[in-house]
């Protein structure tokens, strides 16, 4: 039987029953449209999050002062750790494939400025900050390459910051208060919204080693370091670690690569996804079941065919083949009509909610078509066995 | 061309058995028209299956064409059904939802017999067989007749060695059923092998050759002068 006939035969045979074959259709759209639509939400959320994080560069390592296990305690608040110190960041530069590094330590302050006051968020930095975490500047500059120990009261203000106190006036050369010591403006911020809750406009940044005697501190938050991007991560991580110990006595740190952050996030959403994929997957089964039963009662309402095809040469392999055909066709079909339903709704989603993150790659729609036609074929086994294993004396004599 | 030598056919049905053909040996040569005649339950119906690879016998040897057929496998015996056997059925079993068209070419499409042929031979069928205006119909937009001459154009679509007919009018009232059997004799007169299965004594005896069976046996076989009215 040549494949333009077996096509033909088994689309007569679904067509004959339009609405039984609509429905058993409808069936697997929805299983297949509830799948596509899922894991477009965790696609999306995926793409989102990795898109978050990696805005800053993916060729970034932090250094944190403690070291956590493995069993993820931190050693720290027990073993004697020394501060991670401007110092430590400065020295990092010398690690091979090291770019730029900056120390940081962040905490909450009041800026007052002609009267109005603000709560932010305070950042200490270096001058490299922006650099290293991808920011930019939208007027003035960043802080300047002051000598860290003893650097100038200046400040750069966040994008929203610089809106809530100063309009439509330009802040730069303005003075303003930040607890309680004056500083002068010298650049203000492109505004990089919020990431995952943190509000990155309404920030200031001043010199680190201000910051550290606002807070009355001694140990820096986070070194950044920022390594040439074609660097092998091993090695900057074992420079870092090489250095750190040199200074510390032992490792009393952690280096935590973007990369590796990145490689955990990434599995944590694909899980995410697949779980969500799974859910979905339960109307596919659903599904699967309205074409095992359709095709079921079409075995026994086509019986007496069954016997003639057989009668006249065809083989059990033919008449098992015909009937899967029939289930492959049904769920291809349901398939497709699921996939334009299962976009149409993300397309429409992405209208109403613009914030909720809905992606849909186009593998997914090949995968889902073929995981169709699979819940298709592994619906016919059964009854299509059963027609092909008829006996054709008796199949014929049933009427 | 067909050699059936102490064929046995036992039924088993719970504790007892039927015993449906008993030491039946036959020769039909190429271009026979045979009837087969005898009561209800006789074994004229599992003679004809058996004959057309339906069934098998539980013991004895069955030839077609020279070859021995008795051990086929399931798929070569398919394999001869499509190629030499056409089958015409008493309830015709035509495909509801194919057009008369579509039935007679079934068997040829089934087989994989080149397109453009089978569009040649469908056409010469659905003139011989007086089908050209129905060809689009449906078997419910048929007569009994016309759905029985379908059947016979889809059972002569592959040339077979033979065609098997049983009760082919048995469905039929009387004048119908006459205007078929014209049909079948102008198969068999165009060279064709037909066996028929009938109760009607005024069919059967219009073959050449009438077999008589009762109770699984076959008690008598006579000939009939060429083309004649056979009797009894
Ligand atoms: N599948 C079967 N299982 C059990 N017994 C069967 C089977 N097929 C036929 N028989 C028995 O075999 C015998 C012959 O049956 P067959 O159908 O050949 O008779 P027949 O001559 O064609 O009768 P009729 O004229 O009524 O069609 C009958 O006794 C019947 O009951
Ligand atoms: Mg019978």
């Amino acid at each position: 039987m040549s494949p333009a006939d077996f096509a033909g035969f088994t689309f007569t045979s679904l067509t004959s029953h339009r609405l039984r074959t609509s429905l058993t259709a409808l069936g697997i759209a929805v299983g297949i449209a509830a799948v596509i639509l899922l894991t477009s939400i965790g696609e999306g959320l995926h793409r989102f999050v990795i898109a978050e994080f990696t805005q800053f560069g993916t060729n970034l390592v932090t250094v944190t002062p403690g070291r956590i296990t493995t069993h993820g305690a931190s050693l720290g608040a027990v073993n004697t750790v020394r501060p991670l110190s401007i110092d430590d960041a400065l020295a990092l530069t010398r690690v091979r494939y090291v770019q730029v590094t900056d120390p940081m330590v962040q905490g909450n302050a009041e800026v007052v400025y002609a009267g109005k006051s603000r709560r932010v968020t305070l950042y200490g930095t270096g001058a490299d900050f922006s650099r290293a975490l991808s920011m930019r500047v939208a007027s003035g500059e960043f802080l300047p390459h002051d000598d860290p120990r003893a650097a100038r009261a200046l400040a750069v203000l966040g994008s929203k910051v610089a809106k809530e106190l100063f309009g439509g006036e330009n802040p730069l050369g303005a003075r303003l208060r930040i607890g309680g010591e004056r500083y002068r403006i010298v650049g203000v911020m492109e505004s990089k919204g919020q990431i995952l809750g943190f509000d990155l406009d309404d920030t200031v940044f001043i010199p680190v080693g201000r910051a550290l005697d606002m807070f009355n501190r001694e140990s820096l938050m986070e070194i950044h370091v920022l390594y040439e991007p074609t660097a092998p991560l091993a090695e900057v991580e074992a420079g870092i670690k090489r250095v750190m110990v040199a200074r510390h006595g032992a490792e009393d740190f952690t280096v935590t690569p973007q990369q590796k952050m990145l490689e955990v996030f990434g599995t944590v959403l694909n899980a995410l996804t697949f779980a969500v994929a799974a859910i979905g997957a339960i109307s596919l089964v659903v599904g699967g079941v309205g074409i095992l039963t359709i095709l079921t009662i079409a075995v026994a309402e086509r019986t007496s065919e069954i016997g003639l095809l057989r009668a006249i040469g065809a083989t059990q392999r033919a008449i098992l083949l015909l009937f899967l055909g029939e289930a492959a066709l049904l769920a291809a079909v349901g398939g497709a009509a699921g996939l334009a339903m299962g976009w149409g709704i993300a397309g429409a989603l992405k209208l109403v909610l613009p914030a909720l993150p809905v992606h849909t790659p186009w593998h997914y729609a090949v995968l889902a078509e073929v995981v169709a036609v699979g819940v298709g074929l592994a619906a016919g086994v059964l009854p299509a066995r059963r027609a092909a294993r008829l006996d054709p004396l008796e199949a014929l004599r049933s009427e | 061309m067909i050699r059936l030598r102490g064929i046995e056919r036992i039924f088993r049905v719970g504790e007892e058995e039927v015993h449906a053909l008993r030491s039946v040996d036959l020769d039909i040569t190429a271009g026979e028209y045979l009837s087969i005649m005898g009561p209800s339950g006789s074994g004229k119906s599992t003679l004809l299956n058996l004959i057309g690879l339906l069934d098998r016998p539980n013991a004895g040897r069955y030839e077609l064409d020279e070859r021995d057929v008795t051990g086929l496998t399931d798929d070569e015996q398919a394999r001869v059904r499509r190629e030499k056997i056409g089958f015409v059925f008493q309830f015709f079993h035509l495909v509801p939802r194919l057009t008369a068209a579509q039935n007679i070419e079934l068997p040829m499409v089934l087989a994989g017999v080149d397109p453009a042929e089978r569009r040649e031979r469908l056409r010469k069928l659905l003139a011989e067989y007086a089908l050209e205006a129905r060809a689009r119909h449906r078997p419910d937009q048929l007569s009994g007749g016309q759905c029985q001459r379908v059947a016979i154009a889809r059972a002569m679509s592959m040339r077979p060695a033979v065609i098997l007919a049983d009760e082919p009018t048995g469905n039929l009232d009387r004048h119908t059923g006459q205007e078929v059997m014209a049909v079948l004799e102008r198969v068999h007169h165009d060279g064709g092998t037909v066996l028929l299965v009938t109760h009607d004594p005024e069919i059967g005896g219009r073959a050449q050759r009438t077999l008589r069976m009762i109770d699984g046996a076959i008690v008598s076989d006579q000939k009939a002068d060429a083309g004649g009215n056979g009797g009894t």
